[in-house]
């Protein structure tokens, strides 16, 4: 059985987008050879800044030769009905064999399809394969018309058996495949042919390349927390950064480089944040200290002098980013010092400048609306409306500070450092770099009150805002990420179990949007029904139906989420149970029952069902049942215990199921039917008070 | 790799090495484009001549001036006035890549003992309606250059595409001479009679354009200007194709895009005065983009651009 060896070198590859290559090459070439009835082994793809390679293990040497049977007409059909058929299966009429069948003697084709040579095949689906591949962003070079994603400078194309290698013979847009590849574009640029995938991996570690991704992020790692620990110090885990790292160079060289004493001060966030974003240097702290002190860089090439030309550049590249950082961070500083409690008044003035939204206003006015919004959030999350319109008003200051347009990423971050400087208290200056929060389904949401009632101020207000200028999230366009907002809102509500009517805060931002004159009036019950529509996502992922949810937003109070969800919960879990199941069932029958009497006796039977009409035991049991199930479920719902309602409301399952066994509810009698009409209507009341089970999917 | 090669001495002299190799590569020597650019870039020499069919190959010094980046001379780093290094050659070779490497070996970079990287950067010119694929290149975690395959100016698809070199020639000479600060790079030899330093020549220049980019540059007659050339570039490439006094078939493209430059100057000069808002800023870009790509549609309807009688038939 051959192995298959492909290689695509090309100008270096975005580091980003090479694990996602190298998997869709195995993919694309895999599906395409057992497509074509090659099948392998096993398949393993690699990726360097440069290469993309694919290997593939006990491949077939050809496609098996495949028989079909195709029935034909009869034989004595019409001359062109059997010409017809030929046609289509390649055949001469000679070929075809007569059968006798019920129907009397039928025509049949053998077609046979002859085997083809693995090398055939290879060469079609590669082909295919480069010509079509999927990278994120592609482009041509010179006068081709290819695409990929940098210029594609040769193709390695071999199939190795126990006879040898064979290159596969290939040629893409006048790039001829063949059995040679180059190694590190410094340390060994000479080309060098290959018999066999092991030959290639051994060949090209001898020229200074290794292929294999995980082993290039495992040596870098290992390497620096083995020089941070010689020192002393811990580097802080990155594991995007080691990835990417891992795909800018091909032989990795780590190298421990210091940042200068001026730095030292800087906040941790800052020295990280540049270092990583401008230099893509691991950051080394200090364990006893906690401090950023040293950096890690990591070089793709080996150097007589050991890396210390390299080391210094680096240095001095850091030197002058940090030194710039620095100058932010100490004019930064100055502004919130001279500042005094004072709102951060020019920061606030610039702010006035900086436009929001071309019709929402400026940042100053999103944070004069949040600072009102906040202020009656706070005592639904339990937070000093003082503090709370405070943190809103002063929260989002750092947006105009020097440091924050250098990196948008640090905004609250710094703000809270800023804020502590200018004398701030914790609650409020926490609040800076909490109200952010939640970015993503996975991003811890604050807890503090006076960040709670500042967090949902944001969202609320932005969601109130972009719906009141109809600029709504439409199918995968999101632009200005409600969807996010809307998670956020609910995450904080739900997670902190805050008990907030939602169309509260929907009112009050509305309100404040008022003085906006390019806003119209949000749609708040469009805007609810959004938020409904996120949290069925949320849930479903808990494992709650949509169904269940609908059932229960279609209550009053669905704006407060907290209820509305402890609600949904209760019903779900009841509807696990095997009496819950069938009562659904049997408040279905009688919800039928009902509809279709009231449709056709044009009246509504709602009071009035009297035990003393009863005619069977199984009635009056249900009478009993039921009004031992309201004396249950009443206080159950004053008190929001949906668990208690519920199991109150699925114990009806047996008396109803008896009733429905022995009644005949359409009885001759008129009285008597009128009363179990309005005992039905009963069961369907009572239910009704719980959650809206028409709602559920039978 | 080729024996070492000396270390530079000046400024002057890696920017002498740099004409000095690319011309030993077959690249036409061009000279600055005579008005204000921001970039290398916007030299007809690259916007234009990445258009068309024709090949081309030239390399020149461009003069670039960015308004918001002047520091009063101050900053090491930073300065409003500074030059870039261009090469376009079209269609890129297929050895482009170590033709670069072979131009940072000519300015005394030794390649065994720096860390040369290509990261990926996706160069994108609003103004310019262009954009392309590519690379900034770094030396031991500096960017030297940006090196981009254009695939799009003023809105057309390069066919075939050029390879572009951009060298940002004040940070890569302070690299290179090792100097810390800008003002302090030698600009001619030290040793020669009359000495200069960069900042002997430019640190004055920087204060004055500082003090007047930021404060005093008149934005009424700023703005009055912009509005004029933008009008200007418009009804030159409204003219009639056909010369009337010489009967020729003349497109006035360069004149008209020497409109779009100044108009896209002036944009930034404003932008530095801080009269254009956020939301009015992407209506500028959006302005003088609509101009170069008028001016594009027009080039390629000349000769220079690949037209011919044949072709229009």
């Amino acid at each position: 059985m051959p192995d298959l060896l492909i290689e695509l070198f090309s100008e270096e590859i975005p580091a980003r987008m090479q694990r996602r290559a190298a998997d869709d090459l195995k993919k694309l070439m895999t599906n395409g050879l057992v497509e074509a009835g090659l099948t392998y082994a096993s398949a393993g793809a690699f990726s360097t800044p440069r290469r993309l390679t694919l290997t593939v293990e006990g491949l077939l040497s050809e496609s098996p030769t495949t028989v079909e049977e195709r029935k034909g007409p009869k034989a004595d059909a019409p001359e062109k009905a059997i010409e017809g058929f030929l046609r289509g299966a390649g055949l001469a009429r000679d070929d075809l064999e007569e059968r006798d069948t019920p129907k009397g003697p039928v025509l049949f084709a053998r077609i046979e399809k002859p085997g083809r040579p693995a090398a055939d095949i290879i060469a079609e689906v590669l082909a295919t394969t480069i010509r079509s591949f999927p990278w994120p962003k592609s482009m041509r070079w010179g006068s081709g018309s290819l695409r990929w994603v940098r210029p594609l400078h040769s193709i390695l194309c071999l199939l190795t058996d126990e006879a040898g290698a064979e290159v596969v013979p290939l040629n893409v847009d006048g790039i001829v495949s063949g059995d040679a590849t180059a190694g590190h574009r410094f340390m060994a640029p000479d080309q060098f042919s290959v018999t066999s995938f092991e030959d290639y991996a051994a060949k090209l570690k001898r020229a200074f390349v290794v292929l294999d991704p995980a082993e290039r992020a495992d040596s870098i790692w290992n390497d620096a927390t083995n020089q941070a620990f010689a020192a002393g110090l811990e580097v802080v885990e990155d594991q995007g950064l080691l990835a990417e790292v891992a795909g800018l160079v091909e032989w990795p060289v780590v190298l421990m480089g210091r940042i200068g004493e001026d730095f030292l001060d800087l906040p941790a966030e800052v020295l990280q944040t540049s270092m990583k974003e401008h230099q893509k240097f691991f950051s080394v702290r200090n364990p006893k200290t906690g401090r950023i002190e040293q950096f890690i860089t990591v070089a793709n090439r080996e150097t007589k002098d050991n890396g210390a030309t390299i080391l210094a550049g680096n240095e001095k590249v850091l030197s002058a980013r940090l030194a710039d950082a620095k100058f932010f961070w100490d004019n930064d500083l100055r502004v919130a010092r001279a500042d005094a409690g004072n709102g951060m008044a020019p920061w606030m003035d610039k702010l006035r400048d900086v436009t929001f939204h071309n019709r929402l206003g400026t940042q100053a006015d999103l944070i004069a609306r949040m600072s009102a919004l906040a202020r009656t959030l706070a005592p639904m999350v339990g937070a000093d409306p003082d503090a709370a319109a405070q943190a809103a008003r002063v929260g989002k200051t750092d947006l105009a500070s020097e440091m924050v347009y250098e990196f948008p990423e640090l905004q609250g971050v710094m703000g809270r450092y800023y804020l502590r400087e200018a004398g701030y208290s914790e609650p409020v200056a926490d609040a800076a770099r909490d109200h952010y929060a939640p970015l993503g389904p996975t991003d811890d949401v604050p807890v503090e009150p006076v960040s709670l009632a500042v967090a949902l101020a944001e969202k609320i207000d932005k969601l109130t805002g972009f719906w009141a200028i109809d600029e709504k999230p439409t199918g995968s366009k999101d632009p200005f990420a409600l969807r996010r907002a809307a998670l956020g809102v609910i995450r904080i509500v739900l997670e902190n179990d805050l008990t907030l009517r939602l169309s509260d805060g929907f009112e009050a931002a509305a309100g404040a949007l008022a003085d906006i004159r390019d806003a119209g009036a949000a749609d708040t019950a469009d805007l609810l029904s959004f938020i409904h529509d996120r949290l069925k996502v949320y849930l479903r992922d808990q494992g709650i139906r949509h169904d269940v949810i609908d059932a229960c937003i279609a209550m009053p109070g669905n704006d407060d989420l907290a209820l509305l969800v402890r609600r949904a919960r209760a019903l779900s879990e009841v509807l696990n149970t095997e009496d819950g199941e069938n009562l659904i069932q049997a408040f279905r029958r009688a919800n039928n029952i009902l509809t279709q009497a009231e449709e056709a006796d044009g009246v509504e039977y709602s009071y009035g069902a009297d035990p003393k009409f009863s005619q069977t035991d199984e009635e009056r049991a249900l009478f009993e049942a039921l009004d031992e199930a309201e004396a249950r479920i009443t206080p159950a719902m004053e008190k929001q215990d949906f668990t208690t309602a519920m199991a109150a409301m699925a114990g009806l399952r047996a008396p109803v199921d008896a009733f429905f066994t022995a009644v005949q509810v359409n009885d001759d009698n008129a009285t008597v039917r009128r009363n179990r009409l309005n005992l039905l209507s009963r069961i369907t009341r009572i239910c009704a008070a719980v959650a809206d089970l028409t709602r559920i999917a039978g | 790799m080729s024996e070492t090669v000396s270390t530079p001495r000046s400024f002057q002299e890696i920017i002498l090495r740099l004409q000095s190799y690319w011309s030993s590569k077959g690249c036409a020597m061009l000279q600055p484009y005579d008005m204000e650019v921001g970039a290398g870039t916007f030299h007809p020499a690259t916007t234009l001549r990445s258009l068309g069919t024709k090949p081309w190959a030239a390399a020149y010094v461009q003069p670039s001036r960015r308004p918001t980046d002047g520091r009063y001379g101050e900053n090491p780093n930073r300065l409003q006035h500074y030059y870039q290094y261009q090469v376009l050659i079209k269609p890129s070779p297929p050895d482009l890549q170590e033709l670069y490497l072979g131009s940072l070996e000519a300015i005394g970079i030794d390649m065994a003992l720096h860390d040369i990287r290509f990261v990926e950067d996706d160069w994108e010119s609003p103004t310019l309606g262009a954009w392309g694929l590519g690379w900034e290149v770094w030396c031991d975690g500096m960017e030297v250059s940006q090196f981009t395959y254009f695939q799009q100016v003023g809105g057309h698809d390069c066919a075939p595409v050029s390879g572009e070199l951009t060298y940002g020639l004040e940070r890569l000479a302070m690299y290179i001479l090792g100097v810390d600060h800008v003002m302090d790079m030698p600009f001619n030899d030290p040793q020669t009679p009359v000495p200069l330093s960069y900042g002997d020549i430019f640190h004055q220049t920087e204060e004055e354009y500082a003090r007047w980019n930021f404060d005093t540059a008149d934005t009424a007659v700023l703005l009055r200007h912009f509005e004029e050339a933008e009008a200007h570039c418009r009804t030159i490439l409204e003219a009639e194709h056909t010369d009337p006094k010489t009967g020729r078939r003349i497109i006035m493209v360069h004149p008209a895009y020497d409109q779009a430059i100044k108009a896209s100057h002036i944009f930034n000069l404003l932008d530095a005065r801080g009269v254009i808002s956020v939301t009015e800023r992407q209506a500028y870009i959006g302005r003088v983009r609509a101009l170069t790509k008028l001016c594009a549609d027009a080039f390629v309807q000349t000769r220079a651009g690949g037209w011919t009688p044949e072709s229009a038939a």
